[in-house]
């Protein structure tokens, strides 16, 4: 059986990155222009997965581990953010009704 | 040792004085602070005055891997600042004992907190040392005079701490720099310092960066204006701290930091500062004839006088030094003798308006005796105090430029304007609503005094007690300056 | 090459030097402290006391130091201030002229004491006045026994201090404070002057003490040297100051405000020669200057006659008295600018007798007026006080320097001296002279002749003053009429006693420049001539007093009348006060409020204020992008990043 390494190799790193490019625009994009504070989320996530994805086609063209070590990470604190991210949205939830990030601008001047 | 137990002893005397509630505290203060003197005067008596070295050293590993040492030692100017600061801060503290300050335990250990900061500045051997007593100094101060001051205290103390923060980080700034340049594994020791081969330019901006942090603390004209301000508010105690002690520290700092660490920069700007300082002598004196707020009278006297000092210092010759030095002393011990004298007036009449004062010579003669004898050093009269300091910083400033000797010298005459002025508004004259009950000095007033007074005259008849115990130190420098 | 004795150090006298203004001091420490406590008879005990005994050593000395050949010498206590190579001793000096200062200041000072002792008893002050005095003696003493500039300058500050103590000793009244810090200020003017000279000529000699600067000048070479002109000057000014020339006169007419003991003490006997001492000690400075001499004696007889013209016009008992004395300053800065130095110092000691006389004389008809001071509410008193009034007849005579009185000797040795300098200073001392004759008959005559014009309740209360204040009275009388033959000219086929006994001081100067100070040799019908022409000027003053106040019983115009422009100017006293008060006072005043108002307050630390608004202004702008909009951050970061990313790659 093929090493996972191998297997991504076998896919040239141009599509890699103008794949994780996409997604990262589409995450970009949405977090700009979406109101829905979960979306907003996802989309912050979506932007996390696309340098997930880039850092572990790196590690293994260039056969170093340690990208993809980084990605681990990145995914463990990913999951805390969600847990801390999601906490506040209920709670936002809970004092104002709605999800809607434009609504959320008392912390100014 | 010893230095360091002059250092720390007040720290800790503070430490127990906060901990104890009540009117005990102050009592603690006092003897803690008396404790503090008797060890300066055994300092003093095993001190050799012979040498220029630092004595009493003591050098522990402090930021061992960065090569910051927990350096302290004393010298003979060393040793008179620490001598001016234990004389002082006794008397500054029995001053209080009329006032009933609230949370009294607060406001003593802060005193003696200070206390530690000063003599930390006066015994550092090491750069960052330096700094840390510099900063640890202001802060105990900004509380007392942020707490316990006048109505506007709060702006005025903003003010006072922003400015001397501000002029301390440009020689935090200067100060590693020159780290950087030590050789090896660099050092911040003052004498590593003094030997730096720096190019003129070099030396030339960090003069800069140096003088201002300095400046600001004496102050120098045009850095002065936090100054009137800030004496006026504070409370008494407060106000004689920083015009009969802190503002040594930025005398000293030149002293020690500046002039042998950069003599080149010293030798292209020295013109300049002189002449902002003498503008500072005759720019305060005029302003302090037309003040009518004693306080603030005294804090533009006392800027003039500093201006005198300073203008000497950097005449970089004998007379200008050990001038300077003597003139330190001189000026300590009046303008704490001076604040001493108007907080009777106030806490007995309730104001510091000239205009509202007269006559108060007719019931006391004690107080009149005391007042006059602390304005007659203040306006340099021979055979008080401020004569000695005045008469070496005139000469060197005369040596250095006769015409700017001529100007500085306006001080005399200027400082007779306006210190008669107050004196006569303030003393004689017929009694006002205000000064028609006035009662003359308490025991307590007189034990104040009394130590001053015999300064003024001590210094005034027997200068050479104090210029012998500075001269080598004084030597010293003018060798690493003129090397 | 002139020899000169270089004084020895002499251990075994340093105690009795010592003594001399450890004495006074003592009064004043014990009469300063007991001020309330001690009874009015220990305070005059004290007082008195310690001068006398001040003066009996000084007796003992003078008998002591011509015993043993005149050898000057030196007393050594300890070293005052040492920085470098600036020595500055705590030493005295004992030499002819020291001596002779010594015994004028202890002995009129005492006599002075003895009369203060009558004429404050009634005040509640007593204790301090005596206090005040002592001091006085003390800083007096040591301006002339010290052997180095500093420490003259130290008894020059101190008598000054004493003055502004003793003008304002009424403190409750304001304007005698003014008069007192006016007094003080003006001095300091002068001390500042005199403080840069010291530093000049330590630039110069590399000491302070007398004999090295001395020494050092005798070897001097070159005459007028820019150095030595501004040493001398700048000397000069400190004396101007003290010794009340122009153009710092003012102060001593209005010191007048202090108790009249105190007028005769120090601002006519004692502390106003002392700008004559200091010259005259530094007469080898001076002799090297001519330039400065010459401006000394233009500024000398300008001063004299200036003086003489205010006091012609005065009502004031003691501000004729006092504008007498600036105007016989003047010449005694005359005699010195003419290089007649010992005539200078002969006038110093018969001036001090016969005007220490006559403001004790003038005091004891205040005394007796019940502090009336105006002559014009005077009159007659000759028969109610016939001691006061023989007396300062005496004393007027001697003023107006009528022979035998010794004003006569030592005004008309100077005038001969001047003649022989310059002939137009000559004329002016001469008008001079015939001015001050006229204005002490016209005092004389309004006080004690004619009628009484004063109120009834004085009236009655006019009496003859107590034995303290007669008895100086007298004991000056007799020394204003012998005083003046220790200074009999040569003419007289006498010896010229005190210049004889001064001229050892003088032998650096010889050195120095040898012929300057040559005595002056005028032929004996030329010396008669000049006699005869003063005194002949005074005798005609006389009469045209005579005339006016007696015969035709003139009395001086009261405040509300009109007078014509010259005497309404001289009455004002040229309105020089009014000029000065324009000139430099108001300006400075302006100017103080001026620093503070504008350049300290708006300026200075308008900047600094300006640089914390600047902060708080930019923080108060910048705030308003937090606008609390999350997509805008996020918009803003996101821009922020593709414009980095964009910098970095293209450009």
């Amino acid at each position: 059986m093929n090493q996972i390494p191998e297997v991504i190799r076998t896919i040239p790193l141009n599509y890699y990155l103008f794949f994780s490019t996409a997604l990262f625009a589409i995450g970009v994009i949405g977090v700009l222009t979406r109101r829905n504070a979960i979306v907003v989320f996802m989309c912050v996530e979506l932007m996390l997965n696309a340098v997930n994805l880039l850092l572990t086609a790196f590690a293994s063209y260039r056969a170093d581990a340690n990208g993809q070590v980084f990605v681990f990470f990145i995914m463990a604190v990913a999951a805390a953010e969600v847990c801390v991210g999601l906490a506040i949205i209920v709670m936002t939830y809970r004092n104002i009704r709605s999800t809607d990030v434009q609504l959320l601008n008392y912390l100014k001047w | 040792m010893m230095t360091a137990l002059l250092l720390f002893w007040p720290a800790l005397a503070g430490i127990l004085v906060l901990l104890i509630k009540g009117k005990g505290a102050k009592t603690v203060a006092f003897v803690a602070a008396l404790v503090e003197f008797a060890f300066a005067l055994f300092a003093v008596s095993g001190f050799d005055t012979l040498s220029a070295h630092a004595q009493f050293a003591l050098n522990l590993p402090w930021i061992e891997s960065a090569g910051i040492r927990f350096s302290i030692g004393m010298d003979g100017i060393s040793l008179l600042m620490v001598l001016l600061t234990t004389f002082l801060i006794p008397l500054i503290v029995l001053s209080s004992f009329k006032h009933e300050y609230r949370s009294p335990n607060v406001f003593y250990a802060l005193i003696l907190f200070m206390q530690t900061g000063l003599i930390g500045v006066f015994v550092a051997l090491d750069a960052f040392l330096f700094y840390f007593f510099w900063e640890v100094a202001l802060i105990p101060v900004y509380f007392i005079a942020a707490i316990w001051g006048g109505a506007n205290r709060v702006p005025v103390t903003f003010k006072f701490f922003v400015y001397t923060i501000f002029g301390s980080l440009f020689m935090l700034a200067a100060f590693v720099y020159l780290y950087f340049q030590t050789p090896g594994s660099h050092s911040s020791d003052v004498n590593t310092f003094y030997q730096l081969p720096l190019d003129a330019a070099t030396q030339s901006w960090i003069f800069w960066f140096l003088f201002v942090a300095f400046a600001i603390k004496m102050p120098v004209f045009p850095f002065h204006t936090w100054q009137p301000d800030t004496y006026t508010e504070s409370p008494p105690q407060a106000s004689m701290l920083l015009a009969g002690i802190m503002l040594k520290m930025g005398i000293y700092g030149v002293i020690r930091w500046l002039l042998p660490v950069v003599p080149l920069g010293v030798s292209q700007w020295d013109e300049l500062v002189l002449i902002l300082a003498i503008i500072g002598i005759v720019y305060g004196s005029v302003i302090a004839i037309r003040q009518h707020d004693l306080k603030r009278l005294i804090a533009y006297s006392s800027f003039a006088h500093v201006g005198l000092i300073a203008a000497g210092i950097f005449t970089l010759n004998e007379q200008g030094l050990q001038g300077g030095v003597i003139q330190m002393l001189s000026h300590g011990i009046n303008v704490v003798g001076l604040f001493f004298i108007i907080d009777i007036i106030f806490s007995r009449t309730q104001t510091r308006e000239i205009n509202n004062l007269g006559g108060i010579t007719q019931t006391t003669p004690a107080l009149s005796i005391f007042f006059m004898i602390l304005m007659l050093g203040s306006i340099a009269l021979p055979l008080t105090n401020g004569f000695v300091g005045e008469f070496l910083l005139l000469s060197g400033v005369f040596q250095y430029n006769n015409w700017f000797g001529g100007i500085a010298g306006l001080t005399i005459i200027l400082g007779a304007v306006y210190m008669l002025r107050m004196f006569q508004g303030v003393m004689f004259g017929t009694k006002t609503a205000n000064t028609d009950n006035f009662t003359d000095l308490t025991l307590n007033e007189k034990a104040v005094l009394i130590p001053l007074v015999i300064m003024v005259f001590w210094i005034g008849l027997f200068p050479n007690t104090f210029l012998s115990i500075s001269e080598p130190a004084v030597g010293n420098l003018l060798n690493i300056i003129n090397r | 090459m002139q020899e000169i004795v270089m004084p020895i150090n002499k251990q075994e006298m340093a105690l009795l030097c010592l003594l001399i203004p450890l004495l006074p001091l003592l009064g004043f420490i014990l009469n300063g402290l007991g001020n309330r406590k001690l009874s009015k008879g220990i305070v005059r005990i004290v007082g008195c006391s310690t001068v006398l005994a001040s003066f009996l050593i000084a007796v003992y000395l003078f008998f002591d130091f011509t015993a043993n050949g005149s050898q000057p010498y030196i007393a050594d206590f300890y070293n005052w201030i040492s920085v470098g190579t600036l020595e500055i001793g705590f030493t005295f000096l004992i030499d002819q002229l020291t001596l002779l200062m010594l015994l004028m200041v202890t002995g009129i000072g005492f006599l002075i004491h003895v009369y203060s002792a009558g004429y404050m008893n009634h005040d509640e002050g007593f204790g301090k006045f005596f206090a005040f005095l002592n001091l006085f003696m003390f800083s007096m003493l040591l301006l002339v026994m010290g052997s180095n500039y500093v420490l003259m300058f130290v008894g020059w500050e101190g008598v000054g201090l004493c003055s502004y103590l003793l003008i304002g000793f009424w403190n409750t009244n304001t304007s005698y404070n003014n008069a007192a810090k006016k007094a003080f200020i003006m001095n300091r003017i002068g001390d500042l002057g005199f403080l840069l000279g010291i530093f000049l000529i330590f630039i110069t000699f590399g000491s302070v003490s007398y004999q090295q600067v001395f020494l050092e000048a005798s070897n001097y070479t070159g005459v007028d040297t820019p150095v030595m002109i501004t040493i001398t000057l700048l000397l000069f000014v400190g004396a101007m100051g003290k010794s009340a020339q122009i153009p710092l006169f003012t102060w001593l007419p209005d010191a007048m405000a202090g108790p009249t003991p105190v007028s005769a003490l120090i601002h006519a006997a004692t502390m106003v020669t002392a700008g004559i001492y200091m010259v005259l000690r530094s007469n080898v400075l001076y002799v090297l200057a001519p330039t400065t001499l010459e401006i000394i004696a233009i500024i000398g007889v300008a001063t004299a006659l200036v003086a003489a013209t205010i006091g012609l016009a005065q009502n004031d008992i003691k501000k004729v008295l006092a504008y007498s004395t600036v105007s016989q300053l003047g010449y005694m800065f005359l005699a010195l600018g003419v290089m007649a130095f010992s005539s200078s110092i002969f006038h110093v000691l018969t001036h001090a007798f016969f005007k220490a006389l006559l403001f004790l004389g003038a005091g004891s008809v205040i005394h007796a007026m019940s502090n009336e001071q105006d002559i014009r509410y005077m009159g007659g008193l000759r028969k109610a006080l016939p001691i006061t009034f023989i007396t300062f007849l005496i004393g007027t005579l001697a003023i107006s320097g009528i022979p035998p009185f010794a004003g006569f000797f030592s005004k008309d040795e100077l005038l001969a001296y001047t003649y022989h300098h310059n002939k137009i200073m000559w004329a002016l001392g001469v008008i001079t002279s015939f001015m001050t004759a006229f204005y002490m008959f016209r005092l004389l005559f309004l006080t004690f002749f004619g009628e009484f014009r004063g109120t009834d309740a004085q009236r009655s209360h006019l009496h003859e003053s107590p034995a303290s204040m007669t008895a100086p009275l007298v004991i000056l009388a007799i020394l204003s009429t012998v005083g003046g033959f220790i200074g009999m000219p040569e003419i007289f086929g006498a010896e010229h006693v005190l210049g004889n006994y001064l001229s050892p001081i003088f032998n650096f100067a010889r050195r120095a420049n040898g012929p300057a100070i040559e005595p002056v040799q005028l032929d004996h019908a030329t010396e008669y001539l000049l006699m005869a022409v003063s005194v002949g000027v005074a005798v005609i003053a006389i009469i045209i007093a005579y005339v006016m106040y007696i015969s035709k019983r003139t009395v001086p115009a009261s405040e509300d009348q009109r007078l014509s422009p010259v005497h309404n100017l001289i009455y004002h006293k040229y309105y020089i006060d009014e000029i000065y008060n324009t000139l430099f006072v108001l300006p400075l005043m302006w100017l103080s409020s001026i620093f503070y108002k504008v350049l300290d307050t708006i300026v200075v630390d308008g900047i600094v204020n300006g640089l914390g608004k600047f902060v708080m202004v930019s923080g108060r702008t910048m705030r308003y992008a937090q606008s609390g909009a999350i997509g805008f951050y996020v918009m803003m970061m996101v821009f922020s990043i593709v414009l980095i990313l964009f910098l970095n790659f293209f450009i």
